[in-house]
């Protein structure tokens, strides 16, 4: 009987381990099982991506819509080309859709906003959003200041 | 008859020591078949290491220990295990498993080394219980039993397996004069019904002599004496009569080595 | 001067013999012949001892530290403007270093200590001499259940420990804060990576679980077997292990997310 308790107690820890574990995995860490499922790819070419990261959200009006999921430098374009991956629920995205690379808070993440056109076309998988803006960066910005200081 | 003439373990040049300390030094000692020997001496000559050497918990830096011919020390593993099936030990604590019950603790032994059916087993325990005079114990934790309780399972343990041998780490230390006698009662009444050999280690001199056949007295490492009971009483060696008749002093003096007296007082402490 | 450089040899050398007895104990311990049957339900009984009632300081603890990660968090961030982001601070600490590092102090505390004692009394009391002359070997009686419990539950402590935590820094955050929490939990998800951060904090767990069982399990059967003895045993255990906690944890964290 007492055996029987000890046994009893001993599954209840195994399972919270794994409930645990399992918490940890999708709530925590964000890992989305249905990853290679829901989802359509759509490219966009920046000239500055910043502090850009794979995994970084993708939101229309502050709203998570997706993730970037890998970003690479074109070779020929000399750019940097960023692959992101929008829900599939979301297909309302006009093929003349801007993105830009935003941050939330002054020090917090960096995130690609985009913005809808007015196109009756929608984007599709492996469509390009040619309307870009690049990251904000701080020392470009400054410099930009200081060279219209000079030539004024 | 000489009782040495069937001896079921030989002990030859024993030696052995711990650090710089030389426990036993070159010693021989015979053991007779069937019979109850004693081994005695003052605390701290290692009667109780003589006893782990026999079950080969330790090894001897020289000389043979021969349990029928098999040299203890040089067995291997699974040997020596087997030849420890052959032994059963009462330890001097009991040394009964603490998270078993009584009979569980008797049951062990005969778990792990037999395939007895549920049922056989529990014969067998009953009966083991039963001949110490412990069978309604059985459900008792070790934890509320009484010293004597205690060795009396153990001493159940000990027999389950119908050993050749049982050897008896100092059974009858701090006991109560009913729970020694039991015990001493035990041992002999065991000895003489199931025919097993038994070594009793002791320096409880009138209870041991009451039940021995053969004696080993060991001091300073090496055996001072050995006989029969009534042969020891009559050895005339002043270290033996110390022993025997426990003598405040004598050739193991009564003051540990110290600098004169007189002068250490005067000096004061500095 | 001679002398003292006498006793540092000779205290060097009882180490290293120390070393190698601990080592011959794993060797024996582990690699000795498994047996299933008799083992299994040893090991439950250990589990329990070990696992299940260590749960409830884990539990406590990692709540009120996760707690303490939200409260310090918010007040440091708060001055950036970056509030929402206590969330990914919470759980990337938590996750990364405190979960494994504080469950396995309190794991050596707790556990770790109830080993070396139950072991080094079991020494004292001649029951593992005992098992000797029955026939039973006690490193796979004793020692290996005992071993492979403490491997075993180590990391489910750690992962319990960080969820707990986790909810403990949202309970503070979100609800006592005010913290928007679809932001905490967003920043949270966006910064913690399942294999960099949540399982190399498991492979730090199973480390520590590994180390901290075979010290209090090696100092319990190396104990000089009196009262003093196991008092000076229990205590070493708690001490190496911590020592052995604290630099692992370096040594793997240069490992896994130093630039090496």
């Amino acid at each position: 009987m007492r055996m029987r308790t000890m046994e009893i107690s001993v599954g209840f820890l195994m399972l919270a381990g794994f409930l645990a574990l399992v918490v940890l995995a999708l709530n925590v860490s964000g890992l989305n099982l249905s990853d290679q499922g829901g989802g359509y790819k759509v490219y966009a070419r920046f000239d500055n991506i910043g502090g850009l990261t794979p995994r970084a959200k993708v939101a229309m009006s502050g709203v998570q819509i997706g993730e970037v999921t890998s970003i690479r430098l074109d070779p020929q374009m000399l750019m940097a080309e960023v692959e992101m991956k929008i829900r599939d629920d979301v297909d309302f995205l006009s093929t003349d859709s801007s993105a830009q690379i935003l941050t939330s808070g002054l020090l917090g993440e960096q995130y690609i906003g985009i913005t809808s056109g007015a196109e009756d076309e929608m984007l599709k998988d492996g469509d390009r959003i040619s309307d870009t803006q690049s990251a904000l960066v701080l020392e470009d910005l400054i410099g930009k200041f200081l060279f219209n200081e000079v030539s004024d | 008859m000489d009782p040495l003439s069937d001896t079921i373990i030989d002990i030859r040049g024993l030696t052995f020591s711990r650090g710089s300390r030389t426990i036993f030094n070159n010693i021989d000692i015979q053991v007779p078949r069937g019979k109850v020997t004693a081994i005695m001496g003052p605390s701290g000559t290692g009667k109780t290491t003589l006893l782990k050497l026999i079950g080969g918990q330790l090894k001897p830096d020289a000389g043979q220990i021969l349990l029928d011919g098999d040299n203890i020390p040089t067995l291997g593993r699974s040997d020596l295990f087997a030849a420890r099936e052959r032994m059963g030990m009462l330890f001097q604590s009991g040394a009964l498993f603490t998270d078993m019950s009584v009979f569980e603790n008797v049951a062990f032994p005969i778990r792990v080394h037999t395939d007895l059916s549920v049922d056989m087993i529990r014969d067998v325990v009953l009966m083991k219980l039963q001949a110490v005079g412990l069978r309604g114990a059985a459900d008792l934790m070790p934890s509320e039993l009484s010293g004597g309780m205690a060795r009396r399972v153990a001493l159940a343990r000990a027999i389950a397996l119908d050993p050749d041998i049982v050897m008896y780490d100092e059974p009858f230390t701090g006991q109560d004069p009913i729970a020694m006698g039991v015990l001493v009662n035990l041992i002999r009444r065991l000895n003489q019904a199931l025919g097993h050999t038994s070594i009793v280690v002791s320096h409880d001199i009138n209870e041991t002599l009451s039940i021995a056949d053969y004696v080993y007295i060991v001091a300073d490492g090496r055996v001072i004496a050995k006989g029969s009971p009534e042969e020891l009483a009559a050895v005339e060696s002043d270290q033996v009569r110390q022993f025997m008749q426990g003598l405040p002093d004598g050739p193991v003096p009564f003051h540990y080595p110290a600098p004169d007296y007189l002068q250490q007082l005067l000096q004061g402490s500095r | 001067m001679l002398d003292w450089i006498q006793s540092l040899g000779h205290r060097g050398l009882s180490r290293l013999a120390a070393f190698g007895r601990a080592g011959r104990l794993l060797v024996q311990s582990l690699v000795a012949r498994p047996e299933p049957v008799t083992m299994f339900p040893l090991l439950i009984k250990q589990l329990y001892f070990v696992g299940v009632l260590s749960l409830i300081i884990i539990v406590v603890s990692g709540g009120f530290i996760g707690m303490v990660l939200g409260l310090q968090g918010y007040t440091i961030l708060v001055d950036y403007g970056s509030e929402q982001a206590v969330g990914q601070m919470v759980a990337l600490s938590l996750v990364r270093e405190l979960a494994p590092v504080v469950t396995a102090l309190l794991f050596a505390g707790r556990a770790g200590s109830a080993l070396t004692a139950e072991i080094g009394l079991m020494k004292a009391t001649e029951q593992l001499a005992s098992f000797e002359m029955i026939g039973v070997d006690p490193m796979r009686r004793i020692i290996a259940p005992r071993f492979w419990a403490g491997f075993i539950s180590m990391p489910i402590l750690t992962i319990i420990f960080s969820v707990v935590g986790v909810w403990g820094g949202a309970l503070v955050a979100v609800e006592w804060l005010g913290i928007f929490d679809g932001s905490f939990w967003a920043n949270m998800q966006q910064a913690v990576d399942f294999r960099n951060d949540v399982l190399n904090g498991v492979i730090k767990a199973v480390v520590f679980g590994f180390v901290v069982t075979w010290i209090a399990v090696f100092e319990g059967y190396d104990c000089i077997p009196t009262s003093q003895g196991i008092s000076q045993a229990t205590t070493r255990t708690v001490v190496f292990s911590s020592l052995a906690i604290l630099g692992l944890d370096f040594l793997l964290t240069a490992l896994m997310f130093g630039e090496l």
